[in-house]
This record gives structure tokens, C-alpha cells and sequence, in this order.
């Protein structure tokens, strides 16, 4: 893609290239300190192989 | 799907399906946030401005289809449990007036974990675990260092336990901190991945909610012990606090855990029945949103001048994060994640602990089945009504199996207040982000 002018990406569309089954090794969103909401995008890719 | 918004001076454009994120023009703003109201701007920069987004587009980046998980990629995951709320004391030695369980009893008799039981949970989870390598226990309660003999017991069992399995179990603990003194410390700190230090953040707001049995206010003897283990801990922790409808300035409490020396904080919505004065409602969300603004001025102001101030839900990893299929599926409660009571039941998780039509079963059952497994992994973003349209649903998952239950009595409508904050919340995170990577 051309270099854009009007438009700089912060985030790359990790979603995307991410499609897998999901190796579940991440830790349970809730033990890490909300106990009573949910916050899941907070947590950390365990996936050595994402990395 | 796209998701428009502007934080501070900045034009953010979040690319829900792909997780692409961009800062773009006020020309570009206006043509995506709405067309009608470019017509003062050149006719060439307009035609550059179309040009670039047709190029995002087609390079997968803005307006992209949600097509990377199906229904039944989801529902096909294999039962594995991976993570134990473990409820080592139904009794606490505080009486806080929100406590979500019933201070400590859950509803049921007081009453302690034995350690029979508690090796009985750990074996439960690990024979549970599947391929799972990584596994969690919390110690939880009521108030977990009441039974702290078992705790450090159960430790020891599942760090031999856990070596016939070929497992690595972490080991978490969640504290009101009243007994906690130097030597509980030094063996936290020996052994616990993550402590959770809960305090709700000044003096006089903590002191109207956490109160001893007898009525008394607990700041003082919990500030002077939770410096005490901040000071000498090497692994992570959290402050973790709750606001409520007495305390809606609670950037306030923020700043002051912050003052008190402590790094790392949350500070979350209280749950509770809607009847309670100090529940939180609709009218209190511009004050809440003020107020996750003001937190968020004051985590750049520290980003920027590198301090060390951590706010938990403004984290957020913009170059990796969990994968598509953990964002869909959400916590895990019912699913991968259970809460174990004194007695050995067995619930979705610990707000569901004491509810009759939640009880899975007994870590002591000879054979478990999970009764609610299809229910709870059913329970995602593309079965939710209110998620489909939604562009936070990848970064919340979903939201709170029973925060929807408990305010709409179905696991499958989520909790309004809560899709609003984490909404603002996020939109906080994002854009943090968003100015730190234009000072880089």
C-alpha cells in the first residue's frame, strides 16, 4: 500500500491474522483483578507462537 | 463495521472486525463519521481522502467483514477447566455493606475450607485440565487469610500435585488485608503469580463501606499493611477498589491509592441490587464518564513523564492482546473457569456461588458433567443481541455472565451500565494509546 497521507495506523488488524482454535493458556480475564466486570482485551497472549 | 471517535484532539477510527486502529485527517474524520459535512473542504483533498480509504479497505484494514470465528468453531472447544475461584473461607472478618457475598456466608452457613477439600479442588481441576499446561487458583473468599494454614498447605500439595500432571499451577490470592501481616506477606510473596489488595481508595469512602462486624472503619490498619507488602512485593498486584453512588468522583480515590505509593490499581463499579442507595444508575453515567476521563488525563500525564501508575482497564496491548477466539468467548465462567465452595460445589463462578439453578456439582462427585456447559459456551458475542451491533464486543467479549443475569435475570442480555462504562473505558484505552504512539 502507498505511503497515506491522511491516515496513521496505530494498531495493526491483529484480529485478523490471529484466527486460530485459540491454545486457551491466557489467563482467566476475571482472576486478574476485576472479580465483578470484564475486561478481556487487557489480557496477554500466551501463544509463544504469536509472539 | 466501523467505530468512530474523538479523544482529545485526536480522530480515532477503529476497525472493529479486524482490530485495526487509525488516526486520521478532520477531512477523513467527517467522511466516514458523516459525508454531508464535507463540502468546505478542497474537491482534490476530498479525492485523496476517498482514495486512502478505498485503499485501507481493500487492504483489509477499514470496513472489514467479521468472518474469522463460526458458531461452531466455538461450540466445538472441548470441556477443559483451567481456572479455580477457590472459596477457602465463607466467613470474613469484615461486613462490608456491598458485599456481593452476603459478607462472606454466600448465603449459606459460615464456614471454612478443609484442607481434605481443598486437595480434593486441586485434583478436580488438574484431572479436569485436558492439555491446559497453565492453570489458576485464586484463593478467595469471604476473607481467604481467615484460613491462611490451609492455604499454605494447599500450596505445597498442588506444587508436588501438579508435577504427575505436568502442569504449572499459578497461584493467586485475593485479600481485604485486616490480618495481613508481615509473615502472611513474606509467603504471598513467595508464592503468589498475582495479589489482589482490596481497599476502595480514601479514608472516608473506604470507611462507609469497610467496616469490621462491629461497625469500625478498617483504612488505617489495611493502608499501613498493604504498604507494608507493596513495599517488599517483587511480583504483581493490584489495589483493587469499588466505587459506587456515594463515591462517584472516584478519580479521586484513584489518585489517592496512587498517593499512598501503590502502582498498580483498579477501581470497579460496584454490583449490587438496583434498590441500594449507593447502587450505581442511568443518571450517574456522564459523571462516571467524567471521571474515566480525568483518570485517563492523569495515566498519560505518567505515561509521559514515565511514572509508574497503572490503571488495570486502561491497559491494553494494541499490537497483540488474546487471540480472536479468547475475544469472543469472554471469561470463561461455567465453561473453563469454576468457583469451589467450602463444601466442594462447584459453580460457573464465584458471583454465582449460593444460587441453586447455578450448582454444577461437587469436586467429590465421582464423575463430573457439567450440567451448564452448553449454556455458558454458548453465551458469546454472536448469540447476544445487543453485541452483534456493538464495537466494543471485541474487547469486552461479551461483558459479565452474571452481571446479565443478575439485572436481567438472562445470561444472554447484557448488563446496560456495564456495556456503557466499558465502552467509555475502553475508548480511554484506545485513545491513551493513540496520543502515546504520536509522541513516539
Amino acid at each position: 500500500m502507498k505511503e497515506l497521507k491522511q491516515v496513521k495506523t496505530i494498531a495493526q488488524p491483529t484480529l485478523k491474522v490471529t484466527a486460530e482454535k485459540g491454545c486457551g493458556e491466557c489467563q482467566t480475564s476475571c482472576q486478574s483483578a476485576c472479580k465483578t466486570s470484564c475486561t478481556v482485551a487487557n489480557q496477554e497472549c500466551e501463544n509463544i507462537r504469536r509472539r | 463495521m466501523i467505530h468512530c471517535y474523538q479523544f482529545r484532539e485526536h480522530n480515532i477510527v477503529i476497525d472493529v472486525n479486524s482490530g485495526a486502529i487509525h488516526l486520521v485527517s478532520d477531512l477523513m474524520y467527517q467522511l466516514l463519521s458523516d459525508p454531508t459535512t464535507v463540502f468546505h473542504f478542497p474537491k482534490e483533498d476530498v479525492a485523496e481522502a476517498t482514495e486512502e480509504i478505498k485503499a485501507l479497505a481493500e487492504a483489509g484494514m477499514l470496513f472489514t467483514d467479521d468472518e474469522q470465528i463460526t458458531t461452531e468453531m466455538l461450540e466445538d472447544r472441548g470441556a477443559v477447566i483451567k481456572a479455580m475461584c477457590l472459596h477457602v473461607a465463607h466467613d470474613c472478618n469484615m461486613a462490608c455493606r456491598y458485599c456481593f457475598g452476603d459478607t462472606g456466608a454466600f448465603d449459606g452457613p459460615r464456614s471454612l475450607l478443609s484442607l481434605e477439600t481443598g486437595k480434593q479442588a486441586i485434583d478436580f481441576l488438574l484431572a479436569h485440565s485436558g492439555t491446559r499446561r497453565n492453570l489458576e487458583i485464586d484463593f478467595f473468599g469471604g476473607e481467604p487469610l481467615l484460613n491462611f494454614d490451609v492455604v499454605k498447605a494447599l500450596v505445597a500439595y498442588g506444587r508436588e500435585a501438579e508435577k504427575s500432571y505436568g502442569k504449572n499451577i499459578r497461584f493467586t490470592i485475593t485479600t481485604n488485608g485486616l490480618l495481613l501481616d508481615d509473615k502472611k506477606s513474606e509467603f504471598i510473596n513467595e508464592t503468589m503469580d498475582n495479589v489482589i489488595l482490596s481497599i476502595d481508595g480514601r479514608k472516608d469512602v473506604n470507611d462507609k463501606m469497610r467496616l469490621t462486624p462491629g461497625g469500625k472503619g478498617t483504612y488505617d490498619v489495611v493502608v499501613n499493611n498493604f504498604q507494608r507488602f507493596a513495599a517488599k512485593r517483587k511480583g504483581t498486584y493490584y489495589v483493587r477498589g469499588t466505587f459506587t453512588a456515594d463515591n462517584l468522583d472516584f478519580a479521586e480515590d484513584v489518585r489517592h491509592l496512587a498517593s499512598l505509593g501503590f502502582q498498580n490499581i483498579s477501581v470497579e463499579p460496584v454490583v449490587t441490587d438496583s434498590s441500594k442507595s449507593y447502587a450505581l444508575r442511568e443518571e450517574h453515567l456522564p459523571r462516571i464518564f467524567q471521571e474515566y476521563d480525568a483518570l485517563a488525563d492523569q495515566y498519560l500525564d505518567a505515561a509521559l513523564r514515565g511514572e509508574p501508575f497503572s490503571f488495570f482497564h486502561f491497559r491494553i496491548d494494541l499490537t497483540q492482546g488474546p487471540c480472536v477466539v479468547k475475544r469472543v468467548s469472554g471469561c470463561g465462567a461455567g465453561t473453563e473457569y469454576v468457583a469451589v465452595t467450602p463444601e466442594g460445589d462447584l459453580y460457573p463462578c464465584h458471583q454465582f456461588v449460593g444460587n441453586p439453578e447455578f450448582l454444577l456439582g461437587n469436586v467429590k462427585d465421582p464423575v463430573f458433567e457439567n450440567r451448564l456447559y452448553d449454556r455458558f459456551n454458548r453465551a458469546h458475542i454472536y448469540i447476544k443481541d445487543e453485541c452483534r451491533d456493538c464495537w466494543a464486543k471485541f474487547y469486552c467479549s461479551g461483558g459479565c455472565h452474571a452481571n446479565a443475569y443478575h439485572s436481567n435475570d438472562d445470561l444472554l442480555k447484557p448488563y446496560h451500565l456495564g456495556c456503557e462504562t466499558e465502552r467509555k473505558r475502553l475508548e480511554c484505552a484506545i485513545g491513551i494509546q493513540a496520543v502515546l504512539a504520536t509522541q513516539a
